[in-house]
């Protein structure tokens, strides 16, 4: 205990953590383990059967596939739209600012409905793709569509500030020494947002993962095909199969904090070998 | 290389940053700009290195003009204030970086680069420091890098912006005498921006003095402290105390003192300001026959081998203390007490008439 608690002048340290362990358990911990300890109700043979049949495995492949594609190209032109706001002065640079938030406020359902109207055969889009042989609603790409608009607003809120704290005096400090504008983006900007980039791509993706309302309308659900897991879920709780659903939450739990965790870890080795103060 | 300025002129929105500023440099010279903040010092260091653009006027290298040459072209190297070393990079790739980033056709090979920093980096001493990172060194350490980091480039002509501005008195002081020392064995042009007056007479070859975006005086060190050009230069450099009188065809009165002034023999009757340093001052208990004016000593400071008075004139009680250096003997023979009343003298001024500060 006297290892855990390190002198501090800054008083309340015992009921600070208290009440933050408190708080973690009863709205993250408590919740989560209740879904390991519903899992435990079948046996591993049953729970093997449940987690890796066919269609359970299309699932974590389009779920886990299509949100890190999302949380990628979120990550390049998040970047870019982050770029843009800090760097340039224009008008109505104010309203993309707070459009940029708009996919956190707006009700995911609304979003997947006016995703599939736009993206349908003879929505506004669909009917110029669709001549071209790409089809978006109703296959996966429509479900890359709506992940992507969901991830957006967190790699712009999270590169924004870091880029706003870039002192010119770096970039005129490279220019002095030589360095091309390219040069100075590559050796001196983005090591130094890099860190930021990646935290907005793990938010981006820890969402994409989770998300359902958006994508259940876009996506057509078609078994092996556009079906995200979290829909899987939702069809077998309908089949009072809670113990299945629970077996491949777990799963999704799981493979979640485990990604996380790489990248948490990613940024920390990052961080130590770019020595940010 | 030498530089020359001509006419420029810059405005930000309503601020004039620098108004038909001229200015010569000398090759291998070592030049302060030296102004209080806003008086145009950074713009002009800024313009010379093509970080900035002016709205008319001529920057030329070696007699060529360089006013719309780009940065890369100009051979400069720029230290800034508050280092901008590169802090993802280790001391020896931000040493390294202007020569990495050069095209491949004119980039030394790795075992040339490692050579070089290596020797940069014995020269600012700090050869030990190599694989840390910009963090984990002192402020003073980090601003030797960055001089090493612009020198890497081998470049004809050495900017700093207040330098040392960032760091605190006593490292401030050793970096004055060491920019000094590298100066002089590598002759390279050099211009530093400053507002500190002591760092511009101690460092520099010549002083050029700034003010609201013009050049005040350009003169030696010695010359800028001993005659100023103008009111501002005497109150910018050093403290000075001001007596107001009157000048009358080659003579001045100050009070009861009555003094020549050979340089206003045209003057006819004119309001003047006399500006005399506090060690220009002679300091007695009595009058000796000689005009003097009478003071009240109010505050005594004695720091070191100097003596600091502060007196009231007895005229215009409180109003305007007169700051008075007298060397430590000179205090202990008088045996001067606080409230004593003596009889002071300006042993040489300097006289602008009209000027009503």
């Amino acid at each position: 205990m006297s290892q855990f608690k390190q002198h501090s002048v800054l008083p309340g340290f015992n009921l600070a953590i208290g009440f933050t362990l408190l708080y973690l358990s009863l709205v993250v911990l408590i919740p989560l383990s209740a879904a390991f300890i519903r899992a435990t109700e079948l046996t591993w043979s049953e729970f093997w059967t449940v987690v890796i049949t066919l269609r359970v495995l299309d699932s974590y492949r389009l779920t886990f596939g299509a949100s890190f594609i999302a949380a990628l190209i979120n990550a390049i032109f998040g970047l870019l739209v982050a770029w843009i706001l800090v760097r340039y002065q224009f008008t109505g640079k104010k309203i993309i600012d707070a459009l940029i938030d708009l996919p956190f406020a707006l009700p995911t359902a609304v979003a997947g409905i006016t995703l599939t109207a736009l993206y349908a055969g003879n929505g506004w889009f669909g009917q110029f793709l669709e001549p071209l042989g790409i089809k978006v609603a109703y296959t996966p790409i429509g479900v890359f569509v709506a992940l992507t608009f969901i991830g957006l607003p967190f790699v712009v809120r999270t590169v924004q500030p870091v880029l706003e704290d870039i002192e010119t005096e770096l970039e005129e400090a490279a220019a002095m020494l030589g360095a091309s504008r390219l040069q100075t983006f590559v050796r001196i900007i983005f090591p130094t947002i890099l860190p930021a980039l990646m935290t907005g791509f793990a938010l981006a993706f820890a969402r994409a993962i989770g998300e359902y309302g958006s994508v259940i309308f876009i996506a057509g659900n078609m078994p092996m095909v556009s079906e995200i897991t979290p829909l899987l879920i939702i069809t077998k709780l309908e089949q009072y199969d809670y113990a299945g659903a629970t077996a491949i939450a777990v799963v999704m739990l799981v493979t979640s904090f485990v990604l996380l965790l790489i990248i948490n870890l990613l940024q920390w080795w990052g961080r130590r070998r770019n020595a940010l103060i | 290389m030498s530089i020359e300025i001509r006419n420029l002129n810059k405005r930000f929105g309503s601020f004039t940053a620098l108004n038909n500023v001229s200015l010569d440099i000398q090759p291998g010279e070592l030049l302060a700009l030296l102004g209080p903040s806003g008086s145009g010092k950074t713009t002009l260091l800024r313009v010379i290195a093509g970080l900035e653009t002016v709205d008319s006027g001529q920057v030329l290298f070696n007699n060529e003009d360089a006013t719309h040459q780009h940065i890369h072209e100009r051979q400069v190297g720029f230290v800034f204030q508050h280092y901008a070393l590169f802090r993802n990079m280790t001391i020896f790739e931000n040493v390294a970086f202007g020569l990495r980033v050069r095209p491949k056709s004119v980039r030394p090979d790795n075992e040339e680069i490692n050579k070089r920093v290596t020797d940069l980096l014995k020269l600012v001493q700090l050869d030990w420091l190599g694989d840390r990172y910009p963090h984990q060194l002192s402020g003073g350490q980090r601003q030797r890098i960055a001089l090493a980091r612009a020198l890497a480039v081998e470049p004809k002509v050495l900017l700093l912006d207040e330098p040392f501005g960032a760091l605190d008195a006593k490292v401030r002081k050793e970096l004055r005498t060491w920019l000094r020392r590298l100066h002089d064995d590598m002759h390279i042009t050099s211009i530093f921006v400053t507002h500190d007056q002591e760092e511009a007479l101690e460092v520099s070859d010549r002083v050029v003095v700034m003010n609201e975006g013009r050049i005040e005086q350009i003169a030696t060190p010695d010359e800028v402290y001993e005659k100023p050009a103008n009111p501002f230069v005497y109150e910018f450099l050093g403290h000075v105390n001001l007596f107001h009188g009157r000048v009358h065809k080659g003579r001045a009165w100050i009070g009861d003192i009555e003094i020549d002034a050979p340089d206003h023999a045209e003057a006819e009757d004119l309001a003047a300001v006399a500006y005399v340093r506090p060690h220009d001052i002679e300091v007695d208990r009595e009058p000796n026959g000689e005009s003097a004016l009478a003071a009240q000593i109010v505050h005594i400071l004695s720091v070191g081998p100097i003596v600091r008075l502060e007196l009231a004139r007895e005229e215009n009680q409180g109003k305007n203390l007169i700051q008075v250096e007298i060397s430590k003997e000179r205090f202990r023979g008088l045996q001067l007490e606080k409230g004593d009343r003596v009889y002071i003298k300006p042993r040489r001024l300097d006289l602008f008439p009209h000027l009503t500060h």
